[in-house]
């Protein structure tokens, strides 16, 4: 009984971009099973067949942001991605997120990644002191819904590995970066925000955007950097032509 | 210098606009019914209207070009941005002194 079970559980067809040599790609055979994740298949090729498979999670669940890998040509959340979602008559292929430099299989180096967002102006200073009371912002402001659109963004890099032009323009500083400063442009507690601007403007700024929309159809929580990129251009525009 | 050349690409693109579609407007009324370069040259030489017109078409393409040129060449081509932003340059006076060439034999000769 249990040999029959077995014999008649159908499998999955795995193939994982482990980047050695010119066939880089290695087979792996899973069991397909009714409730499965693509980070569960990764796990198991690890525990079952792999134990040297080099790829990165942490929570499971999609709140950290760490195993966006690239899923039948996607870049996605492998804890969010069902299997019955991406599979192409019984297989997956899982590489690393593009436009980053890879450490190991499936792993990616995200510095550069991030080194990106401190180009773009990420930081926030406050002009407040502990002795002030906390700033009053109005839910209603026209500025704080703008922020709040797009804040909830958790740097999982899924956008950057969409993008063309990051994959043309090597500065380029990308959208979670530049959706970042558009949240600290809309920050009325910060002290600076015209120099949001020109940091996002300067090199291969926000106007090297193509608004092409990758990351925003890619996004797995729904943000839209495009839109925030397209009110960083439309600022940093209407401030020059104030001679600012 | 980033945005200032984003802004001058767009607005020198808000001059070219009508420009271009006057531009095809008259091309298209004017050939009707057939004309001669001699038809064509009597109407444009020494026509300040056109003149002007053509100029500043001239000036807002020997702009609004080499911005994008060089953007695709840093973009596809690979170019680090000064050489580009040379090569644009050169590109720029070569569109200008082509197009102010033409416009001068075109609508020269104050009769």
């Amino acid at each position: 009984m249990e040999m029959n079970r077995q014999s008649l559980q159908r499998t999955l067809t795995v193939r994982i971009d482990r980047g050695a040599g010119p066939n880089n790609y290695a087979t792996y055979s899973v069991p397909w099973r009714e409730n499965q994740t693509v980070l569960d298949v990764v796990t198991e090729v690890q525990r079952t067949l792999e134990p040297a498979l080099a790829y990165r999670f942490a929570c499971r669940v999609g709140v950290c942001g760490s195993c966006a890998m690239t899923v039948n040509g996607k870049p996605r959340w492998t804890c969010r991605t069902h299997v019955s979602q991406v599979q192409e008559d019984g297989v997956i292929v899982i590489e690393p997120l593009r436009n980053m430099p890879r450490i190991k299989d499936l792993v990616v180096d995200m510095s550069e990644f991030f080194q990106k967002w401190k180009k773009a102006g990420n930081t926030f200073v406050g002009t407040a002191t502990r002795n002030d009371p906390p700033a009053n912002v109005s839910p209603q402001s026209s500025k704080r819904k703008k922020a709040d659109a797009a804040i909830e963004c958790i740097n999982c890099g899924v956008c950057y590995a969409s993008c063309d032009v990051v994959s043309w323009d090597k500065e380029y500083l990308g959208p979670a970066a530049l959706n970042r400063a558009w949240t600290l442009f809309n920050d009325e507690r910060h002290v600076d925000t015209k120099d949001v601007l020109r940091k996002a403007t300067s090199g291969s700024g926000c106007n090297s955007c193509h608004s092409q929309g990758s990351c925003m159809k890619h996004c797995p929580v729904s943000l839209s950097p495009t839109g925030s990129i397209a009110g960083l251009k439309k600022s940093a525009l209407m401030l020059f032509l104030k001679g600012g | 210098m980033e945005q200032r050349l984003f802004a001058l690409q767009r607005l020198s693109a808000m001059v070219m606009a009508p420009f271009v579609l006057v531009h095809l407007a008259v091309i298209l009324y004017a050939i009707r019914g057939g004309l001669t370069a001699a038809e064509v040259l009597g109407r444009t030489q020494g026509n300040p209207w056109w003149i002007t017109f053509y100029s500043l078409f001239v000036i807002s393409v020997g702009i609004h070009v080499p911005i994008g040129m060089r953007n695709i060449l840093i973009e596809w081509g690979r170019f680090e941005r000064r050489t580009a932003t040379v090569i644009c340059m050169l590109f720029a006076l070569v569109l200008l002194a082509m197009g102010l060439r033409a416009v001068m034999a075109v609508g020269g000769r104050w009769s």
